[in-house]
């Protein structure tokens, strides 16, 4: 049980998606216009990425490795029309908000991300709460950025009207209000030298993507994964050899050693 | 000459009035993953180009010949995915084997380009908007087009403000952040093309 608390903390604080690890941007800027469609679009992605990587994590041992990543985005990919079916059945209005961006949560890096890297490692229980707690997290950043971006541009927190007219600032709930948001966020985070994968000073996650979007040289997870594992194998291969390589001096020396001592010996007797 | 027009008004629309990073938010990874340099800006817009004119093609005759007729249309989003990624993969073996120049300058971006949003994105919006296959080709076009110019000039800018004095708090990406921001301010003053 202490697992999966532990898990909720780290995906809501610890690694949260979109402060900590800048995941999957594209809905974080683009649904965010009011505090509602954030809250709304965080928790269809909470409750894709719950099942998904349940379901992942149940079938971890029975798919096989070479197209495990295909074999996650079918799943995936059949959870979101799901969910994008029960929105248009009991939710017309938020599927109406959040448009396009529901059947892109598919190619959203963190469900990808999440199951490459905890859920195709760890048990069923674990990698729901995992999901929870990362879904969470998304869900409260986009609802603050919405919230921001609500208050700013029309004057309002979910719905409720508390800046009049005359001041509000409208480009804030237009397109380039979401980068200039986003931008005040991450030089927040510089400032303070919070743990972020946009610092300045570099960082540590241990994603399978490395959790670092802005200086990734692409979008996809799996071709990361792909060079991350390239990577790892060649750094495996060279200190074997370099073990390899240690070990043949030591016994040529060794020889050597043996040679000069025996020769050593001959004279002596 | 109406069907011309009608094809020139979506590939305005889609590259300038629409578009696909400064104005819809999609495929903004590669935006700002891959803006440092630019060539390799240049090099991914046109891997861009390439792949989603043909997997727009691809996709909407799927979605006719396919989904349409076996009223499935509910599985457009799995479908397109998996065409997507079984394209990308088939474009770049055809490259590698058929045009190793072409693949040796667009080789590295292909397998990136698979989870780009943009691509799925684009063919997503063909299938909302009812467009025929033509039109979807057009679109795609468009889009795509509307990444490059984007993603070139964010480059550009980002390459001539690399030696400015910024301060600390703004070094990175809030500096790049802005930059898009002001774009897509630019970018408004396009809406009243169409």
């Amino acid at each position: 049980m202490n697992k999966c608390i532990e898990r909720l903390y780290n995906g809501i604080i610890k690694e949260n998606p979109t402060f900590v690890l800048m995941l999957g941007m594209c809905p974080t800027l683009a649904t965010t216009t009011s505090a509602i469609n954030g809250l709304g679009m965080g928790l269809t992605t909470t409750a894709v990425l719950v099942f998904s990587n349940l379901i992942i994590s149940a079938l971890r041992n029975i798919i096989p490795d070479r197209v495990r990543i295909p074999s996650y985005i079918v799943i995936v990919a059949s959870l979101v029309t799901i969910v994008q079916l029960l929105l248009q059945a009991y939710l017309p209005s938020l599927n109406d908000a959040l448009g396009i961006f529901i059947p892109l949560i598919v190619v959203n890096c963190i469900i990808l991300g999440r199951a490459e890297a905890y859920a195709a490692k760890n048990g069923p229980l674990e990698s729901a709460f995992d999901g929870l707690g990362m879904g969470l997290g998304f869900a409260l950043a986009l609802t603050c950025i919405g919230l921001v971006r609500e208050i700013l541009g029309s004057g309002s927190a979910f719905g409720l009207e508390i800046i009049p007219e005359g001041y509000r600032i409208s480009i804030f709930g237009l397109a380039p209000g979401a980068f200039f948001v986003l931008a005040g966020l991450t030089a927040l985070q510089n400032k303070f030298k919070m743990p972020s994968a946009t610092n300045v000073a570099g960082n540590g996650s241990v994603l399978a993507c490395g959790g670092d979007c802005m200086h990734c040289s692409g979008s996809a997870c799996m071709a990361n994964h792909a060079t991350l594992e390239t990577r790892r194998l060649q750094a495996e291969e060279d200190a074997l050899k370099a073990k390899q390589a240690a070990l043949a001096a030591k016994q040529a020396e060794l020889a050597k050693d043996q040679e000069s001592l025996s020769g050593k010996l001959d004279k002596n007797s | 000459m109406d069907a011309v027009k009608s094809l020139l008004l979506i590939i305005v629309g889609s590259a300038l009035v629409n578009n696909i990073i400064l104005s819809q938010f999609q495929g903004l990874c590669p935006f700002l993953g891959v803006s440092k340099k630019t060539d390799t800006a240049v090099g991914m817009g046109v891997a861009v180009i390439f792949v989603i004119t043909l997997s727009s093609f691809v996709t909407s005759l799927i979605y006719k010949f396919v989904l349409v007729p076996l009223d499935i249309t509910y599985l457009q989003t799995i479908a397109f995915i998996l065409v997507i990624a079984a394209l990308v993969q088939f474009v770049e073996m055809f490259l590698k084997k058929s045009i190793p120049s072409l693949y040796q300058a667009l080789g590295v971006f292909l397998p990136l380009i698979t989870t780009n949003c943009a691509v799925l994105g684009a063919a997503l919006t063909n299938v909302q908007s009812e467009y025929g296959i033509l039109e979807s080709v057009f679109n795609g076009i468009g889009t795509a087009v509307g990444f490059t110019i984007a993603i070139v000039l964010l480059s550009s800018i980002r390459e001539s403000i690399e030696d400015n004095d910024i301060p600390f708090t703004f070094k990175g990406s809030p500096i790049v952040l802005i930059t898009s921001g002001l774009m897509a301010i630019a970018f408004m003053g396009f809406a009243g093309l169409i």
